[in-house]
């Protein structure tokens, strides 16, 4: 199948335009969070969005309208732990990603018969992506560059130097917050394309490709954002061609697309 | 002269060691204050307490006339930290961490801010970097971006703390004349944070030392002359300080 071939099927649109927006959010969040060391926060809140899809299986809600709030809150909870509770934020992710998965395989050892679903949200399922999903990604796209364009100073402040940043004036815990949800958004959206075992490297090769190369911060998010697009509309044409899972292939395209940024950097300097 | 900073009994603890004591002292617009001590006397401690990036066991901050709890004038001050903890891996520009200097200054225009950030880098002799990665300067030049970023803001306040660290003594005299400038032209207060009581002589008009206590707080003329600082220090090392103190000898070009 040729990438134009895409459009003759509206799935297939729909995957490519979810897949797309995605990648977007992913390539600028992801940016921010290798930046900060904070790379896993995407396999902590996909592992609580786990425990969501389990839990809205359990009841019969649609699993994103329960994993949306959970992921959400969980990322309030990593980000107070990490700040009150003397715990660095690699341990707080790993508290709350080990109580996902472990609040997720309880639940669904509680209710036996919906394991082949929840199944299909640890690798994800791009293609059976729904409209009102799209609706949601589009709204948290412009979100999240309206605010990244209008905080654009104060973020790289507090990305380069947050302790200089707070003495600034930079409202550095908002700042922080709002960065929080729009990751958590991200990965509860982004779990039902690319699974809870992917998502998270949605989020850190395009950023560490990105890195790679880049001559300035500007630079880094846009090509961030690029490196995750090429990684999609590659990853679902390998997938559809030699028929793979779409999640896995997209995530193998970023890893050959780090491995070119980082061979291409190496050699230039 | 109006009152930038009022500090009333601060003390500040960490790990329940108390690192600054019942320490009060007034700083007046256009003062060039040296803020020297040994290690761990609270140096970096105090002036974070004034930027507010450490909590207050103790005590009562004001900048500005505002107290610091309810502080909103931070368009004012500028601080260069002891160390910047920069990220190796982190893709800014020199002339993007210059211009983030004014963060929180939505309403100085883009060009506007690089026009000022490239004014600056030409002051610092630092011109040819503007494109380059803040990562790969030398830790000396580094220190110059930050003062640049610092600046940028066209501070009241500027709060410098073991600026000259990792500069070599060549630029290390253009950095200090540079600061004198800002202060005599500008009537930008400084107050700079150093372990080198000697060498801060030669531009802060007072000096301000700090050991947990405020030991002493004025001008290197009375610190030098005054026999309570000599039982003190000892009649030597004081001797030593005052010996390099030539006040208001700093070259300024």
């Amino acid at each position: 199948m040729e990438f134009l071939d895409f459009f003759q099927y509206s799935f297939l649109v729909r995957a490519l335009i979810a897949g797309s927006l995605i990648a977007v959010l992913a390539g600028v969040l992801g940016v921010f969070l290798v930046l900060r060391k904070l790379s896993l926060i995407g396999d902590g809140l996909a592992h609580v969005s786990f425990g969501g899809v389990a839990l809205g299986l359990l009841f019969g809600v649609y699993p994103f309208y329960v994993s949306l709030p959970l992921t959400l809150l969980a990322s309030f909870f990593i980000f107070k732990l990490s700040q009150r509770a003397r715990i660095y934020g690699d341990a707080a992710i790993g508290i709350v990603s080990a109580v996902g998965v472990a609040g997720g395989v309880v639940v669904a050892s509680l209710a036996k018969g919906f394991n082949v679903d929840l199944f299909s949200y640890l690798f994800g399922s791009l293609l059976a992506v729904k409209s009102s999903e799209i609706y949601f990604l589009v709204l948290l796209v412009l979100l999240t560059l309206a605010f990244l364009v209008y905080y654009y100073r104060p973020l790289f402040a507090l990305a380069f130097d947050e302790v200089s940043a707070r003495a600034m004036g930079v409202k550095v815990a908002w700042l922080n917050s709002v960065l929080l949800v729009l990751s958590a958004l991200t990965v509860a959206v982004a779990v039902k394309a690319v699974g809870v075992m992917l998502v998270s490297a949605l989020l850190i090769l395009p950023a560490a490709a990105a890195l790679q190369g880049a001559k300035n911060f500007r630079w880094a998010l846009a090509s961030a954002a690029l490196f995750a697009l090429a990684a999609v509309w590659l990853g679902l044409l390998a997938a559809l061609n030699f028929n793979l899972p779409a999640g896995a292939s997209i995530v193998l395209a970023g890893f050959f697309l780090f491995l070119g940024a980082y061979t291409y950097s190496h050699f230039r300097s | 002269m109006s009152l930038i900073v009022r500090v009333e009994n601060l003390c500040v603890v960490y790990n329940e060691v108390p690192v600054v004591e019942g320490v009060s002292f007034t700083v007046s617009a256009g003062d060039y204050i040296g803020l020297a001590g040994p290690n761990g006397a609270g140096k970096s401690s105090l002036v974070k307490a004034l930027l507010g990036l450490t909590p207050l066991n103790g005590g009562k901050i004001e900048l500005f006339g505002q107290e610091l709890k309810s502080f909103s004038q931070w368009a004012k001050i500028a601080y260069l930290p002891q160390k910047h903890q920069h990220n190796l891996l982190f893709p800014a520009s020199v002339l993007e961490v210059v211009v983030s200097g004014l963060a929180g200054m939505p309403h100085i225009p883009a060009e506007t801010a690089k026009e000022r950030a490239r004014q600056l880098l030409q002051d610092l002799d630092m011109t040819e970097t503007e494109s380059k990665l803040f990562s790969r300067l030398s830790g000396g030049q580094q220190q110059r971006v930050l003062l640049a970023r610092a600046l940028i803001r066209e501070p009241q306040l500027l709060i410098l703390d073991e600026p000259t660290t990792a500069l070599d003594p060549q630029v290390r005299e253009k950095f200090f004349a540079l600061l004198s400038k800002i202060n005599q032209e500008k009537g930008t207060t400084i107050i700079m944070v150093t372990h080198d009581t000697a060498d801060i002589g030669r531009y802060a008009r007072s000096l301000f030392y700090l050991d947990a206590k405020l030991i002493f707080f004025g001008p290197f003329a009375d610190f030098c002359h005054s026999q309570a600082m000599e039982s003190y220090f000892g009649d030597f090392a004081q001797h030593l300080i005052c010996h390099q103190h030539a006040p208001h000898s700093a070259p300024l070009s």
